[in-house]
């Protein structure tokens, strides 16, 4: 299904959860907010005709000062192997509670790609079953892809703990 | 450190026995199978048959367990620090590390600013020898092997050989 006719179908079935459409080089996507996109992505998976069984990329970005509608926007990127053809969905958290619905139920992609989003933009996903941090250690503090995060770090370079034998991990 | 290490004093028993138990150490250096980065695939061309570093005894082990040498070969960022520690760890003694690479040597490209990568695998392990180079080439990893075995070849297990200890890089990088 041609992406056009997917961001149609959505306006139809959902007109209250589209905040927003655009294109780019014949590629479709919708906007949306943080309490609506699970609604969505439910959606776009289990209609027979969409049938984006496949979650290829789950990611986020920092609008910091660029005048969107909120500060963050995860990305999710789905395939449907059914029919072909890629879709994209933007969904909107506020930075004063960067939190969203966990799709960890819908794909069993999506809990790493989580995991990642909260450990470099500090995004809670709610329901999420294990949101640990991937990348970066345990005592790590801060989220070094959000765009204020020092350009020069937080001291990585001088606080690094020295591992000795008794504390090996 | 073996039975007999630092039991006996400096006499000439213990130099025969000495170019024994060296020899046998630097001739047979088994590298630990473990690689991180883009250094790494200099390892392996090291390891591979135009370079071959089995000529010098170098015969890779899948486990620490059986290893004597830790080529910490690509960037060492601080979640994989915690891996490096409890593979040295594992190792049985005596256990050699070489840096290979900018970034093992001292944090390379990401000494400045980078949030994520430990600035030198020496804050995580004692380091014998450093083969800077980014990626070091075949033939300068081989030179810190010589190297190695050459600093081993200057050991001695009487008393007088101060054992660094697995916890004071410094000592590790004088001696």
């Amino acid at each position: 299904m041609d992406g056009l006719q997917v961001v149609e179908k959505l306006k139809a079935a959902m007109p209250e959860a589209v905040h927003g459409t655009g294109e780019f080089a014949r590629q479709h996507w919708i906007e949306t907010r943080d309490n609506r996109a699970k609604g969505v992505l439910r959606f776009l998976r289990d209609d027979p005709e969409l049938a984006f069984d496949a979650l290829m990329d789950l990611t986020a970005v920092d609008y910091l000062n660029q005048g969107m509608p909120e500060r963050f926007g995860v990305v999710y990127i789905l395939y449907s192997f059914k029919h072909g053809g890629y879709f994209r969905v933007k969904a909107w958290v506020p930075e004063s509670d960067p939190k969203i619905d966990s799709v960890h139920d819908l794909w069993k992609s999506a809990p790493w790609a989580e995991r990642e989003v909260y450990d470099m933009f500090g995004i809670v996903f709610r329901g999420h079953p294990d949101l640990r941090r991937i990348q970066l250690p345990e005592y790590y503090t801060g989220h070094p892809l959000r765009k204020d995060y020092p350009l020069r770090g937080m001291g990585e370079r001088d606080t690094f703990p020295r591992y000795v034998r008794e504390e090996g991990a | 450190m073996s039975l007999i290490e630092g039991k006996f004093g400096r006499n000439l028993l213990i130099t025969s026995v000495d170019q024994v138990v060296n020899w046998s150490r630097a001739s047979s250096l088994w590298p630990m199978l473990f690689g991180i980065a883009c250094c790494a695939i200099e390892m392996m061309a090291t390891a591979a048959s135009r370079y071959d570093w089995d000529r010098l005894g170098l015969i890779p082990r899948a486990t620490p367990r059986q290893s004597d040498l830790m080529i910490v070969a690509g960037t060492v960022n601080a979640k994989m620090a915690q891996v490096v520690r409890k593979l040295y760890d594992q190792m049985p003694e005596p256990r050699y590390v070489i840096a290979m690479g900018a970034c093992t040597v001292g944090g390379g490209p990401y000494f400045k600013w980078g949030y994520s990568v430990v600035k030198g695998v020496d804050k995580v392990v004692p380091v014998d020898v450093y083969v800077p180079g980014c990626p070091p080439r075949p033939e300068a990893l081989l030179d810190g092997i010589v190297k190695l075995q050459e600093k081993i070849r200057r050991q001695t297990i009487s008393k007088d050989f101060e054992v660094p200890s697995p916890d004071t890089v410094q000592t590790a990088a004088l001696y």
